[in-house]
């Protein structure tokens, strides 16, 4: 393509766009970049080349501002890059998508949604953010797909998606890393030609990108060569080229590196496969269709590979290569056609089969939480290699891998090009007959895709190993014996590389498998075509540009509004989430309501009566007689007591001693025994205060009929009144309790996984880059959790009332305003967690254990927190589950209103500002 | 079904979660400090329970009956005015309130039989029974100990003599604490599981191992074995050195007995972690799922309050969860010190559920690797 306009003439004069002084960074011991010094020419193309992990993307973050400055000075625009007040006056102005297909996407938004939260999150009003995005979707192409969801767009589409992003607002300053890696190369150059488009629309825009391609870091204007933490040379790849008297870019890179790295590096040449006749087929494919849905992802494709060929297979992003490599393991089940393996159909059950492959697939798959030496071990005992060769066979595949230096490492230090290496050597550890290999090489520098294919190449000719490889890289698929093109689930055409571009009589093969989509695309609506007019629309609108001011708010609703949207959109796309918490907390406000009781009856109890009167029977009767005892068989001696209590039979033991009807006649001092089982003490005491009632009972009515009214002298009685409740029924008293637990627990744990999630998944870097606070995060994810939740309450609320008869004597509004209040501190409790765990299992294990156990049993649900001692105590205090269970009683059951609860109010309103104060305090906006 | 197999993709479950420190803090904090504060945190009794009393009558026998309250049972009564008692219940301040009338003390000598009134805030269940019996009987016996002054002996000499057995003095720490190492043990058991096979999935290495010589059973029964070893190594560091050492519970039974039937109820509960998995589609619908699980599970089990007082219905259906039986059966080892020949029905309990929570969650986890 055409340089830019102001090439690379007077950048020497401009001030540097950005400008690095001895960076370092390190990732615990992981140095990532060493003592890095480089001045960044403005307005111009810069190209960031080198091999994987030597801190290319580290670098780009540290510029786009997204990650912390360790060492050194990094200046981008014009200001220290570390200073919290530059960074927030100029992430207006920079632009940054970072590595991985739609990494910073929303995989259940929309194309529209997506780019519409990108203008937001800049503070762009509606008619701005219309106008822009429908622009920006003219010009990628993606016009016809507003509606699509960014999860289900192809690799190239996601990557325009993600450019539309991070243009939304004219950045002065845009940053690129790896933008076309796993990128087909039809969508490549529809890339670099919507780059060029609108570094001609807006020359002053600087750009610095980050490539392993080195046929794309020819168009740039000026380049960094990096190696190991260092930037090796930097200079036009004229300059570059001139210095090293290197052919292309390729070579002038390998001639940069020092002597050590260069060692073993040469260009790969296949040796012809020698022709045997042999007529053995190892991978068959026989009009083979999958579909998902009404959806043919692979249509009818056939093709047989003989055993020790090295088959490519080529396409565009989601054109059916990935499902075809599936069938073909096993891991999916064709919907028409066989798939055969060495003559035997692929049978997804039949263990042996998968022996005899090895299936590398696209996305790394194997375990970062396990070393380098642990994945290779893991693998050779699964595939049940003899216990006695596996260490010899791991040296071997580390030696023929390159491995031995890292073994002891972790799969997530190591940079990409190596863990592919790592993942090929684990596909290979059972010395398979068959390699699937999906994408190996994606995102592998040069030197070490080189060295992949000089493995692949022994592997195929030396070992006679049939490798069936899919990629991206034209110079790959060269090496091939035999290529098929594939688009949308159909095979174009398979042949020899050579055969192919004779076909089309094109110059390379990129040209020939361009034309071969194109004519398949069948040149519908090129996105070239309205662009001219397009553009001059857009110059005359965008004129001035709106969005990067100087001035920033401290709080734009706006960009708080963006998050909120955002996660209301992910919630409505996922309504199982939202159902389960609204019908699952009505259902579970029923059970507990109607299974939380204290009431305790029908306990078994039996008498072991050594008297046997009729007193003594009176006495027995006396409690048998009542609603919460069910006697059982008497009891016979002391060890039938002792096995009848230790099995848990029975709850209460009599023990009536002899003569006792004959000393109560005359008035003798007499001890009745009673043993209550004090495995469950809260039962215990129960029972306790019914048999001491019953006693009392007793020996008033045995005492009036003994004395007769001598005994009403100081009779009295004791008038027990049960207050708010008076049928002391369970669920009039718990669920008013209930409600505070239910929207304790599930307001948090939504809460904690929006923000979790977003850290696992790596859509937070759009956190770190954009001009959104802290607080606006905050406040934005939590609105609709807080509404969700807000509805629960009402549902719940209802449900009490209507269904369930729980009548709601106090005032409504003040109990709506107390949940209000409640759900606002239930959803900060899940996002202080979130503030400092990072992983998925540990939010969700810390929230149940964070909400789960002081709700119940620290905030007076059960027991009273005036009661409770120690640190339960405190944390009863503290807890807000607390106040809120005090305020739903009063309101349910005592009649009570806003004035009578207010102290009740206070806890609440200071927990807000608490909880959002340490969120804001822990949650880090640049990553460590 | 090769036990080679099990045995490795086990072991590589623990060295993952090895790798995540966080989880490894909120393990350990789980099995101990929790267990420490909530057990320390329960009542013992009737602890400090909120009363006060209207005294109306201002006699020898109020000021007796008065003085009889007094930690830890109960606070120091307040003593209020009449008026002030519907508003200091109303706002939760008092639990119990106790209304002498006017000339008690003449009445209840002159043989009138008066009435003192006990005002219950019957929303605070536990302690409204216990509490309530115990108010009665402290009231009677210090009306009838001052009237002994007064008259000849017309009471009838019975004693009762109660006494708790397994846990003499109905000290609910204990029990609190072994039940909070049980719901540690069900929770833990299940995030572990489930959460960990979510985890596979969305980062893709559950498809990795299909292509591998492997069955669908090989891979849940090595979660299931490497999981529930965690947390039965986490729950007898907890029982032996927090419940026993530290809190001094005393332990009656065998604890291996105990730990055997600990083993039946994580064979059960990380089935059960499977299970919700591969139900839930994505981690926050798990979170959610979670949640709904463990909240009856650890209310309705009987740990919490009494299985006698629940619904026969509910009773009924909890019978189906594997904490009911687990609760039961710890009760029944570690208090009473029952052995095998008691707690066998809770064994095989245990046992069955096991066993159908693992062959449904199979069938399951095999669509769900589809």
């Amino acid at each position: 393509m055409t340089k830019a306009p102001d090439g690379s003439n007077d950048n020497t004069r401009a001030a540097p766009v950005a400008s690095l002084a001895r960076v370092g960074l390190s990732y615990g011991k992981t140095r990532a970049l060493d003592d890095v010094s480089l001045d960044i020419p403005p307005g111009i193309m810069v190209g960031l080349i080198g091999p994987d992990g030597v801190g290319k993307s580290s670098l780009l973050s540290l510029i786009a501002g997204a990650r912390a400055v360790q060492q050194g000075r990094v200046e981008v625009l014009g200001g220290d890059i570390a200073d919290t007040k530059h960074r927030n006056l100029t992430c207006p102005r920079i632009a940054y998508m970072p590595q991985g297909l739609g990494k910073n996407l929303y995989p259940t938004l929309s194309v529209f949604e997506n780019i519409d939260f990108f203008g937001r999150l800049f503070g762009q009003d509606r008619q701005e953010r219309q106008r822009r995005i429908d622009d920006l979707l003219e010009r990628t192409g993606l016009a016809p797909f507003p509606d699509r969801p960014a999860g289900k767009l192809s690799g190239g589409m996601k990557q325009k998606v993600g450019l539309c992003c991070a243009l939304i607002h004219d950045p002065d300053l845009l940053i690129l890393d790896e933008p076309t890696t796993g990128v087909d190369p039809l969508s490549r150059r529809q890339f670099w030609e919507l780059i060029d488009d609108i570094r001609g629309e807006r020359p002053g825009m600087s750009v610095i990108v980050a490539t392993a391609y080195m046929e794309e870091a020819e168009r740039f204007d000026w380049l960094v060569a990096m190696d190991a933490g260092r930037v090796l040379a930097t200079g036009t790849p004229a300059e570059l080229l001139s210095r090293t008297g290197a052919a292309n870019l390729d070579a002038a890179f390998v001639a940069l590196l020092p002597e050590e790295r260069r060692q073993g590096h040469h260009e790969v040449v296949i040796p012809p496969r020698p022709d045997k006749g042999e007529t053995e087929f190892a991978i068959e494919a026989e009009h083979v269709t999958m579909r998902f849905g009404d959806f043919t992802a692979v249509d009818n494709v056939s093709f047989q590979i003989p055993r020790g060929e090295i088959f490519g297979f080529l396409g565009s992003n989601g054109c059916g290569k990935t499902t075809t490599m599936k069938m073909l393991t096993g891991l999916l089940a064709a919907s028409e056609g066989t798939a055969k393996l060495f003559g035997h159909e692929v049978d997804p059950n039949d263990i042996e089969v998968r022996r005899k492959v090895g299936y590398m697939s696209q996305a790394f798959s194997l375990y970062s939480e396990l070393t380098v030496r642990q994945n290779l071990d893991l693998h050779a005992r699964l595939f049940n290699l003899p216990p006695d060769t596996i260490p010899a066979r791991i040296a071997d595949m580390a030696a023929r891998f390159d491995l031995k230096a890292i073994m002891d490492a972790l799969p997530d230090a190591l940079p990409l090009g190596i863990r592919q290496r790592l993942s090929l050597a684990v596909a290979m550890i059972h010395a398979p007959d068959i390699l699937i290999l999906d994408e190996p090489t994606s995102g592998v520098d040069p030197v070490a895709r080189d060295g992949f294919w000089q493995i692949l190449s022994d592997l195929s000719r030396n070992d006679g190993v049939t490798i069936f490889v899919s990629t991206h890289f034209m110079n790959e698929a060269e090496l091939c014996d035999r290529i098929s093109l594939m688009h949308a689930g159909k095979v174009l055409v398979s042949d020899t590389p050579k055969g192919i571009v004779e076909q089309k009589s094109a110059a390379s093969l990129e040209e020939a498998f361009i034309t071969y989509l194109e004519e398949a695309i069948g040149k519908q609506s090129p996105p070239a075509s309205p662009r001219p007019t397009q553009r001059e629309e857009a110059d005359g609108a965008v004129a001035p540009p709106t969005a990067p001011s100087a001035t920033r708010r401290a709080f734009d609703p706006r960009r708080m509004l963006a998050y909120t949207q955002r996660e209301a959109l992910e919630l409505r796309r996922d309504p199982i989430r939202a159902t389960l918490a609204i019908l699952g907390s009505v259902i579970l406000m029923f059970v507990i309501g109607y299974g939380i009781n204290m009431d305790v009856e029908n306990l078994s109890f039996a008498v072991l009566d050594r008297d046997d009167t009729t007193i003594s029977r009176d006495y027995t009767l006396q409690i048998a007689g009542s609603r919460y005892f069910t006697e059982k068989a008497p009891i016979t001696d002391y060890n039938d007591l002792d096995r009848r209590m230790s099995n848990g039979e029975l709850s209460l033991a009599l023990e009536i001693p002899p003569g006792f009807g004959r000393d109560v006649s005359r008035g003798k001092s007499v001890e009745i025994g009673a043993w209550i089982d004090g495995a469950s003490p809260s039962r215990a005491e129960t029972v306790r205060g019914y048999v001491q009632g019953m006693h009392q009972t007793w020996l008033t009515q045995k005492a009036r009929e003994l004395y007769g009214g001598a005994a009403t002298v100081g009779q009295f009685q004791i008038a027990l009144r049960y207050r708010y409740n008076p049928g002391v029924d369970s669920l009039i008293a718990m669920v008013p309790a209930v409600i505070p637990l239910l929207l304790m627990l599930i307001p948090s744990m939504l809460a904690v996984l929006s923000v979790v999630r977003e850290k696992e998944l790596g859509s937070i870097v759009n956190f770190y880059v954009t001009p959104v606070t802290r607080f606006e995060f905050i406040l934005g994810k939590q609105l609709p959790y807080v509404a969700l939740a807000m509805l629960n309450f009402v549902m719940l609320t209802a449900f009490a009332v209507i269904v369930f008869g729980v009548p709601l004597t106090g005032s409504f509004l003040t109990l709506a305003l107390a949940a209000l209040l409640y759900v606002v501190t239930a959803t900060g409790i899940g996002l202080l967690i979130s503030s400092f765990i990072s992983s998925q299992i540990a939010a969700i294990f810390g929230t149940a254990l964070i909400t789960l156990i002081p709700a119940v049993q620290y905030s007076g649900i059960i027991d009273p927190v005036s009661s409770l001692q120690g640190m339960g105590a405190y944390i009863g205090q503290i807890y807000p589950a607390t106040y809120f269970v005090t305020i739903a009683r009063g309101t349910f059951s005592k009649a009570l209103g806003f004035n009578d609860l207010a102290a009740s109010f206070i806890p609440l309103l200071i927990a807000i500002p608490v909880l959002t104060g340490m969120t804001v305090a822990f949650l880090k906006k640049q990553a460590a | 079904m090769r036990l080679a197999n099990i045995i490795q993709l086990g072991v590589k479950e623990l060295r993952g979660l090895a790798r995540d420190p966080m989880l490894a803090v909120l393990i350990v904090y789980a099995f101990t400090l929790s267990i420490y504060t909530a057990s320390t945190a329960m009542p013992e009794t009737l602890n400090n329970a909120a009363i006060a009393v209207v005294d109306e009558d201002q006699s020898p026998v109020s000021s007796r009956i008065l003085t009889a309250f007094y930690p830890p049972y109960f606070s120091i009564p307040k003593i209020i005015s009449q008026h002030e008692m519907d508003r200091r219940m109303d706002s939760g301040l008092d639990t119990f309130a106790l209304d002498i009338p006017p000339n008690f003390q003449r009445d209840l000598l002159a043989g009138k039989a008066p009435t003192i009134q006990l005002n219950v805030d019957a929303t605070r269940m536990t302690q409204a029974f216990s509490g309530g019996g115990y108010v009665q009987s402290i009231v009677s016996g210090e009306v009838s100990e001052y009237l002994n002054r007064y008259r000849g002996n017309t009471t009838v000499p019975v004693d009762l003599a109660l006494r708790s057995r397994f846990n003499p003095s109905l000290d609910k720490g204990w029990f609190g604490a072994i039940n909070n190492v049980i719901s540690s043990i069900t929770m833990l058991s299940i995030v572990l599981t489930g959460a960990a096979l979510i985890r596979e999935r969305e980062h893709g290495t559950i498809e990795h191992l299909l292509v591998m010589p492997i069955t669908p059973t090989e891979i849940m029964i090595s979660k299931i074995w490497s999981m529930g070893l965690v947390v039965l190594v986490a729950s007898t560091v907890s029982l032996v050195f927090i419940v026993q050492g530290l809190l001094k519970v005393p332990i009656q039974g065998s604890l291996i007995l105990f730990f055997a039937g600990t083993v039946l109820q994580l064979f059960a509960t990380t089935s059960l972690g499977i299970f919700l998995a591969t139900i839930a589609g994505s981690m926050p619908q798990f979170g959610l799922l979670l949640m709904l699980t463990l909240l009856p599970l650890r209310v309705l089990s009987g740990g919490v309050t009494p299985r006698e007082s629940m619904p026969q219905i509910i009773q009924d259906i909890m019978l189906a969860a594997p904490d009911t039986h687990f609760v039961i059966l710890a009760q029944a080892i570690l208090f009473r010190g029952a052995g095998l020949d008691v707690v066998w029905p809770q064994f095989l309990a245990l046992l069955i559920i096991g066993v159908v929570l693992f062959a449904f969650s199979l069938h399951r986890f095999r669509q769900f690797l589809r």
